[in-house]
């Protein structure tokens, strides 16, 4: 139900196939953008921050700044005092849905890292019965819109008990088709088979073997894996906002509750959408250029 | 990513004498037949409960006056699909999402397509631009609607008070149909275009530069390159992100029901309700009914599928064309 709908692109393809280089002949000289080009690049740049900024400055202002038609370009103030609102806020619980985001999202992503690598590991490298059909079934089920089967899921999930709680949020993400299929792709071309027979042949179980060598030889594609996870997990609403109540929240169910408990003071609401939006923006100055590889390495070969 | 570091952790290489395979063949054995098994069946078994399992029992609760409460229902046939036909709010939703659909992914994909080979040029600052055009995917679109539907103020909003600038009156962005579509189609066009467009661009870096050159040499400008080697060689990867957009794009829930905070959601005329938000509201609201949500929540399977197959069938014959032409 959490699943995060990364990019499951190259289902023809190798996920590891290099990106062509480039040759750096006439024909690219002749390709340098022009003008339209670059102004292209720039009002998607401005497209992508204005909407952050302009965010920025009603939430430093107070409830009157929204209104303003003659809006200063600068920020005002009140972002601290108004941060301050929505964190000790007692019906919108802020600081326990940060916690609960992080605990669901990490969570799922160490959880959807390890099955995924287990599963590819065994795709990719063990020879076994019905291995091609049952990677094929793996496949057709990323098309699968499970988002659908709410219904039963919020039965099933009442009927244990588990609305309301982290549970019901984090088990339906556990393992996903596309970690699965990501993690097969990878592990085909960067896992040598000598490898695993060395271990075997050292006297190393399956489970060894997969510990020991499958799981170190995977880790940048897991570490990609975990990173949009993460991302994915962060940020989905739909499931949590049906299963968990607003008592127990996760960060996007607690910010539909902010924005149904300040309608009047926008400063309020969007120094709340920003304080949401920080951490994800901390982790895209971290790791904004992993994430640019992970998104064009799923593509390559399309 | 590219360069693996390959370092097998040495488990004890002091005691390298062959071992006795007798002393634990048949445990080795079993270890060797069922671990292959063993370490796939988490995803199936996790599939088959919260995916494959209630999407079916979705098909058989539709068919039950499902009581809440009790846990049961009593088999009641078609009733909930012929009442769900029946409420013209169902038509409408059906109808605003097939718009908002069309709204987004049409300039989205066009846009990604021209963002995407801008970034395949010889760029100076690659990274930079790359990381620019993703930064909005990272805004989780619970933020991207409350920040849009503000930024689309009917009164005070900057959009409108930009296009005074340009004499054009206010536009009811919370009030009129198509330009509350319009509204909420621009936010999920700001979170995806960019992702898109670095899909494309993989895409694009993979298509062989001698294509290029050889139609540079027999006489082809820009802009022919573009259309007759670009596009048709471009194919699997824009059916995918079709494909994507499609599957996504039909289950729009978060961008609509954030759109406004005043009662039920997606418009006080449906103006911007959607399957997925109709589907919450019948199952989840007032009297809401369990039955009748799945009925919805079938319906809208239906028209992914076939919405997706007549995506499918379109590109198909787009890019075979180009390719004839191309030969």
């Amino acid at each position: 139900m959490t699943a995060p709908t990364l990019s499951p692109t190259a289902i023809s393809g190798r996920a590891s196939a290099k990106p062509r280089r480039r040759r750096r002949g006439s024909a690219d000289i002749s390709s340098r953008p022009g003008f339209l080009g670059y102004g292209l690049l720039v009002a998607t740049l401005l497209g992508a921050i204005l909407p952050l900024y302009w965010a920025f400055l009603i939430a430093s202002g107070d409830s009157s700044t929204l209104n303003n038609v003659n809006m200063p370009w600068w920020p005002g103030g009140n972002f601290l005092a108004n941060a301050w609102k929505v964190v000790s806020n007692e019906r919108v619980l802020f600081f326990k849905a940060v916690l609960n985001s992080l605990i669901v999202s990490t969570v799922v992503s160490a959880s959807v890292v390890f099955f995924s690598t287990l599963a590819g590991y065994s795709f990719a490298k063990l020879r076994f019965r019905g291995s091609r059909g049952l990677f094929i079934f793996v496949i057709a089920t990323t098309a699968v819109p499970t988002q659908l089967g709410v219904v039963p899921l919020f039965i099933v999930m009442s009927q244990l008990g588990w609305t309301g709680t982290l549970g019901a949020v984090i088990v339906p993400g556990l393992v996903t088709a596309f970690g699965v299929f990501w993690m097969t792709q990878y592990l085909s071309t960067a896992l040598p088979d000598e490898l695993i027979e060395a271990g075997r042949v050292d006297g190393a179980n399956m489970f060894q073997t997969f510990w020991y060598i499958g799981f170190p030889a995977a880790r940048p594609a897991a570490a990609m894996l975990g990173l949009f996870t993460f991302i994915a997990t962060w940020t989905n609403f739909f499931w949590p906002f049906i299963v968990l109540d607003p008592s127990n929240p996760t960060l996007p169910v607690a910010l539909s509750q902010l924005q149904a408990n300040y309608f009047v003071d926008y400063s309020i609401v969007l120094a709340g959408v920003l304080l949401a939006t920080l951490p994800l923006l901390i982790l895209f100055v971290v790791a904004g250029r992993q994430l640019v590889a992970g998104i064009m390495q799923g593509a390559v070969k399309g | 990513m590219t360069t693996p570091s390959l370092r097998a952790t040495p488990s004890a290489p002091a005691t390298r004498t062959p071992r006795r395979i007798a002393f634990n063949s048949r445990v080795s054995r079993w270890d060797l037949k069922l671990s292959p098994y063993l370490y796939i069946s988490p995803f199936f078994i996790l599939f088959a409960i919260v995916g494959l399992f209630p999407l079916l029992y979705t098909g058989y609760i539709a068919m039950l006056n499902f009581d809440p409460i009790l846990h049961t229902g009593t088999f009641v046939g078609f009733d909930n699909f012929v009442w769900v036909f029946q409420q013209r709010q169902f038509w409408i939703a059906l109808r605003n999402t097939l718009t908002i659909f069309l709204l987004s992914a049409v300039p989205q994909i066009i846009l990604a397509l021209l963002i995407a080979a801008v970034l395949d040029s010889n760029l100076k600052a690659k990274t930079f631009w790359r990381m620019g055009v993703l930064l909005p995917y990272i805004v989780m679109p619970v933020a991207v609607a409350v920040i849009f539907s503000q930024l689309f103020g009917d009164h005070y909003g900057l959009i409108n008070h930009v296009l005074g600038f340009v004499g054009i009156p206010p536009i009811a962005w919370h009030t009129d149909t198509i330009p509350a579509q319009i509204a909420i189609a621009t936010m999920v066009n700001f979170r995806w275009t960019g992702y898109n467009a670095l899909i494309l661009l993989a895409g694009m870096q993979a298509i062989p530069r001698d294509l290029y050159e050889q139609a540079s040499i027999d006489g082809a400008g820009r802009y022919q390159r573009f259309f007759s080697i670009t596009i048709p060689q471009l194919r699997p990867t824009l059916i995918f992100v079709i494909i994507t957009a499609t599957i996504g794009g039909l289950q729009i829930f978060d961008e609509p029901q954030l759109f406004d905070t005043g009662g039920l959601a997606g418009g006080a005329n449906q103006q911007w309700l959607t399957l997925t938000v109709y589907l919450h509201n019948v199952g989840w609201f007032q009297n809401g009914s369990f039955g009748r949500a799945a009925a919805v929540a079938w319906l809208l399977f239906l028209l992914i599928v076939l919405i997706g197959l007549i995506n499918l069938a379109i590109t198909r014959r787009i890019a075979s064309n180009e390719n004839r032409k191309l030969s």
